[in-house]
């Protein structure tokens, strides 16, 4: 495979915005969705899977020239879990209470196409240094998405702001910052009460379709194509998935492209 | 048998995967277009859920409990989906094709399905053989609903007149989040219903 001269500092700010994997690549949806409820949990999991990323695209990077290409995809996949499990563990052990409010989705970040996806699309194609540049960028890209719209449904849905912060803080010792655990901006027995329905599903869906649309908005103003479910680009199915070529899903996302 | 009903009734719907608890939103967005695209995929998402869970339960309770290896669940899990998926697409492609050329396509895509892998896991949780089954199947009957579901909306939305910037996903994300409060009406059903 051809290597391409990458510059780092593109490599790291393209994730921040211009190529965010959550509001522009749509991928990883499924941890967004749910983790979101509060800003503490998407802090969480946006760390938790940036650092999976990062030492995924090193070793899948280090690797490259040694894995066939005909088995990379379960390659990546064992390479992924065995992180995920070593950071699944860390959390069990360090930070009980993210471990309990992530639940099923810690071990899940193993099918996160975020990173599934960066490990066919960079990772195996890239030098080390890169690699891992771009597995900083684009986990700071899912941590600020998930952290954005955690702020937005905590906000409205629970009246709370950083709520729970010393499960976090409980990793730098007992009581850092005086106990620091959060706002609550709608006291109890206020006039107000706060819209649960923004921390339960549906609430996650309508912040999400509206945060996209931000996200459109500011795209066309300077240009840029809005965001597209590309599914077939950048999933990384998408070399041995016949959908492609039978045009089920991936011609639907071409007919929206062009229409 | 009460029991399994209200496992069942609380996976398709109270507890459905797609809407309430936010496993396997990709093809829930991916393949949601058109009606039998979103049948088929949901038909090899059924199948797969309970082959996965007949093969890892067994697995995970004589293997890694056994031995203390409980901490490689999630390695032994996905390499397992994964080999299944490829050998019940072999198996398929040369003694059943009509049944292959159906769900044929959708198989290399559920390998990296959350929805899968999710349903196993929660079933170790939990830890009995004929629940996790049931559980199994009603998730994949909850993912298929939804689908199915979601497909009329979208196929409605498609000659509506949206805003322009929240045309393509936005909307698509708003009607989700429309019928995810659909299902909130459930709340409580099957408590009721079966009297438990």
């Amino acid at each position: 495979m051809a290597e391409k001269k990458v510059s780092l500092g593109k490599e790291f700010t393209k994730g921040l915005i211009k190529e965010n994997p959550v509001l522009r690549l749509v991928l990883g949806t499924c941890p967004t969705l749910a983790v979101s409820t509060s800003i503490v949990n998407a802090l969480g999991m946006g760390v938790s899977a940036m650092i999976v990323l990062i030492c995924s695209n090193i070793v899948i990077s280090l690797l490259r020239k040694i894995i066939p290409s005909k088995v990379r995809i379960p390659v990546y996949i064992v390479i992924i879990a065995s992180f995920v499990t070593i950071v699944q563990m860390l959390v069990k052990a360090f930070v009980p209470a993210l471990d309990a409010a992530l639940g099923v989705y810690l071990p899940l970040i193993v099918v996160n196409c975020i990173i599934l996806g960066r490990a066919e699309a960079f990772a195996g194609k890239h030098a080390v240094i890169a690699s891992a540049v771009d597995g900083v960028g684009m986990g700071v890209g899912f941590t600020l998405a998930l952290c954005c719209m955690a702020a937005i449904r905590e906000v409205l849905g629970a009246g709370t702001f950083l709520a729970g912060a010393q499960d976090l803080l409980v990793l730098f010792g007992d009581n850092v910052l005086g106990g620091f655990n959060g706002f609550t901006l709608i006291k109890e027995g206020s006039a107000l009460s706060p819209m649960t329905v923004f921390i339960l599903a549906p609430g996650g869906f309508f912040t999400f379709g509206l945060l996209m649309a931000c996200a459109n908005r500011i795209a066309e103003s300077r240009g840029k194509p809005k965001a597209e479910l590309k599914g077939c680009e950048a999933c990384p199915m998408a070399g041995s998935c016949s959908i492609r070529a039978d045009g089920g899903a991936c011609e639907d996302g071409k007919e929206e492209a062009s229409a | 048998m009460t029991a399994y009903f209200a496992i069942l009734l609380t996976a398709i719907l109270t507890g459905n995967f797609v809407l309430c608890k936010f496993l396997g939103i990709c093809p829930f967005l991916g393949v949601s277009k058109k009606l039998n695209t979103a049948l088929g995929m949901s038909a090899a998402v059924v199948f797969v859920m309970a082959l996965a869970t007949a093969v890892t339960y067994p697995i995970n309770k004589y293997l890694l409990v056994k031995n203390d290896l409980e901490y490689l669940q999630t390695i032994v899990f996905i390499l397992v989906i994964a080999a299944l998926v490829q050998l019940v697409e072999i198996v398929l492609k040369k003694f059943m094709p009509p049944l292959y050329n159906a769900l044929g396509i959708y198989l290399p895509l559920i390998t990296t399905n959350c929805a899968v892998l999710g349903v196993v896991i929660l079933n170790v949780d939990e830890g009995y053989f004929a629940q996790s089954m049931f559980n199994s199947v009603g998730a994949g009957l909850g993912f298929m609903l939804a689908m199915v579901i979601f497909s009329g909306v979208r196929s409605r939305l498609e000659s509506c007149d949206v805003p322009k910037f929240l045309q393509g996903l936005p909307i698509v994300l708003i009607a989700a989040s429309i019928v995810s409060l659909s299902f909130m009406g459930f709340t409580g059903l099957v408590e009721g219903l079966l009297g438990l």
